[in-house]
């Protein structure tokens, strides 16, 4: 079973990564940006049965540092995998 | 008076193990042991742990998550909780907050860009076990090489870090974008201080400076008399 896990920085954490892309997309001409948050997606494939309180455990003990981040854990049916 | 006992942890990737070696031996006169990091235990009585700059496991997934995650990081933290000494310099800061030894985290500079360079700090406390032999307010240089030194914790945590005396060092001059200059800060015991300077470069004059050494002075003149 596949799983997807999104790590983004808290709101108000401030993202210098996220500012630098803004300002790419600006250089190459996109207006209308308006803000820009870059995040992590992390894609795991677990066995059947694995629990949400698993997955949520890894997310707190390893996958996102709570201090800045937050994360969102989306299980994904099979007709959705993208290979 | 028993002998000075200390270690220096080694992580894949880490590359300043050696310096913080050869720094504590010429200070206290006893060569740390030498840890790599998948040992479980490590030595008896010890009396200091440093843990070195560098960037162990590529920092992968974010500077230091993974060495938190290391096995010798569990007995670091057992050791911490009963009161041996522990520094963290640059990377090893980064580990000490993703072991959640100390609080807060380090992001990415907010310049974006690597800082490689000398820059000015002020000792922000003298009320430490490890800047006993600075003085309070007192202006310092040491060199600073990270890409994830922009120090970020909540309001409450910065003011009660203040309020404790546990802000160790702050730049005197803009950095990284750290959350009030910060670039050191203690544990509440006061026995961990993480810091993004590296002190272990500033101990002898062939290095352009000393303002390093108190910092060992202080934590291993302190151990050994005690």
């Amino acid at each position: 079973m596949k799983v997807r896990i999104a790590v983004s920085l808290k709101p108000g954490v401030l993202d210098p990564q996220g500012r630098a892309i803004h300002h790419a997309l600006e250089g190459l001409g996109f207006a209308g940006v308006e803000d820009v948050r870059a995040g992590r997606l992390i894609e795991l494939e677990v066995a059947e049965g694995t629990s949400d309180a698993d997955l949520d455990a890894m997310c707190r003990k390893l996958l996102a540092n709570l201090v800045i981040e937050n994360y969102r854990i989306e299980r994904v049916a099979a007709r959705d995998v993208i290979t | 008076m028993s002998a000075f006992r200390s270690a220096v942890v080694t992580f894949p990737g880490s590359n300043c193990d050696r310096d913080l070696a050869v720094a504590i031996e010429q200070i206290s006169g006893v060569a740390p042991a030498r840890v790599w990091h998948g040992e479980a235990d490590l030595p008896e009585r010890l009396d200091f742990i440093a843990l070195p700059g560098g960037f162990s496991y590529g920092d992968y997934l974010r500077s230091g998550a993974m060495a938190a995650r290391s096995p010798i990081m569990r007995a670091v933290a057992t050791a911490a909780d009963k009161g041996v000494a522990v520094l963290g310099v640059c990377n090893g800061f980064q580990v000490l907050t993703e072991a959640g030894l100390l609080p807060g985290a380090l992001m990415r500079n907010a310049g974006i860009r690597f800082v490689c360079r000398e820059v000015s700090l002020t000792v922000e406390t003298s009320q430490s076990l490890f800047t006993a032999g600075y003085r309070a307010g007192e202006r310092i240089t040491l060199p600073v090489a990270h890409h994830d030194g922009n120090y970020f914790a909540d309001e409450a945590t910065l003011d009660a870090l203040e309020g404790e005396g546990r802000v160790a060092f702050r730049y005197a001059e803009p950095v990284n974008g750290s959350a009030r200059g910060i670039a050191g800060v203690l544990n509440a015991s006061g026995n961990v201080l993480g810091m993004m300077p590296h002190p272990e470069r500033m101990i002898e004059p062939a290095h352009g400076g000393t303002d390093g050494r108190a910092l060992f002075e202080s934590v291993i003149g302190a151990l050994v008399s005690a």
